[in-house]
């Protein structure tokens, strides 16, 4: 089930390096405020997994918890720094 | 009556995150969560004359609508997932404008987020009276447009509004 | 035997989690819009997450752990959305240009 485990957190790195190119040479600055939010989303699974490995949940439970409370935090003040800006540019 | 709803949620939150049971722990919590309770009490609620009765019955219609939304959040995920998976990526974007007549602030919120939820569909701009959205094909907009999510909604929040 | 259809159902969840993982990140990539991209990421996300904390929970067993794997979907399921109607807000209030399908075509046309 290790292995499993193993094999399910470097598909989700897989995923997330294909964001990063969204991330990276995305067209405009709102596509790329969306794909580091699904990156952060992705984060939070492979933390519980490496808790799930090390045999350690109840300790990176907690850190994903608050990996998710401050991606959220994050996205919330890049999108409303641009909504008060007005324009992309 | 509030204060102490309040208190106690937060009470609970307390012993799940920390995971001790001993003397000092819950008694730390206990104190904290009645100081964070005086100062917040009157903001989980949103009309804190409502009696409790009828508050208990509305969480019960509210879990009852939240598998209803789960099932339909399958549904229209695995709509989206053809659509992406299909070659010729076949969608029709467009913005429309759904008129609403919800009153209350709680089952506003609910519709918005529920409208972003659904797949396909995105609340992207909010008015008195009609929502901005943004849907990726014809289904899931006439899927909206029939209304049956609105009238759930209703059915939730606001039965007591007008007898 | 009980405990290997715990393990193979858990392995379920976890897979129908991925799946829907990928077709998030295939719709950021393949949809031709800001606002579509939106569509692919706000939503296979969630309901990714949730399939593959169901997984887990079934998975561990039912002691105080699986009360905090709860807290996780229900955060996220406030949001998700928030976070999806903050940026298509600020797209709308930048003044992008939703892509429609008829317009392309007519270029086409004219081309």
């Amino acid at each position: 089930m290790k292995l499993f485990f193993t094999v399910v957190s470097f598909y989700l790195c897989i995923l997330i390096f294909i964001n990063l190119y969204r991330a990276i040479y995305g067209p405009d600055i709102l596509t790329r405020i969306a794909a580091i939010n699904a990156i952060g989303t992705k984060t939070v699974m492979i933390l519980i997994l490496i808790g799930f490995i090390y045999g350690r949940v109840e300790m990176f439970i907690d850190i994903a918890i608050v990996y998710a409370l401050l991606s959220f935090i994050a996205t919330i003040v890049a999108a409303k720094y641009f909504l008060t800006r007005r324009s992309i540019e | 009556m509030h204060y102490l709803v309040t208190s106690t949620i937060l009470f609970i939150l307390w012993i799940i995150m920390s995971g001790f049971f001993d003397a000092f722990h819950l008694v730390l919590g206990g104190l904290m969560s009645l100081l964070l309770a005086h100062f917040s009490w009157d903001l989980l609620f949103e009309n804190t004359k409502m009696p409790f009765s009828k508050r208990i019955s509305e969480i019960f219609r509210f879990t009852n609508y939240v598998f209803w939304l789960l099932y339909q959040i399958v549904l229209a995920n695995l709509h989206v997932a053809r659509l992406v998976l299909d070659p010729k990526l076949p969608i029709n974007p467009k913005i429309i404008r759904v008129p609403t007549k919800l009153k209350k602030d709680v089952s506003f919120v609910t519709y918005a987020n529920s409208i972003t939820l659904t797949p396909g569909t995105i609340t992207i701009g909010v008015e008195r009276d009609y929502l901005l959205v943004h849907a990726i094909d014809d289904k899931v907009a006439d899927d909206l447009f029939s209304g049956a999510m609105e009238q759930r909604i209703a059915r939730v929040f606001e039965v007591d509004e007008k007898p | 035997m009980l405990h290997t259809i715990q393990i193979i159902v858990a392995g379920f969840f976890i897979l129908a989690g991925l799946f829907f993982f990928t077709t998030a990140t295939l719709g950021l990539l393949r949809f031709p819009d800001f606002y579509c991209r939106l569509h692919a990421t706000g939503k296979g996300d969630t309901l990714g997450t949730l399939l593959m904390i169901v997984g887990f929970m079934i998975y561990e067993g039912f002691h105080l752990l699986s009360i905090k794997f709860v807290l996780i979907p229900l955060f996220l399921f406030m949001a998700s959305p928030t976070v999806t109607h903050s940026i298509g807000r600020a797209g709308v209030s930048c003044g992008v240009e939703p892509w429609e399908k008829k317009e392309t075509e007519k270029t086409e046309e004219v081309s």
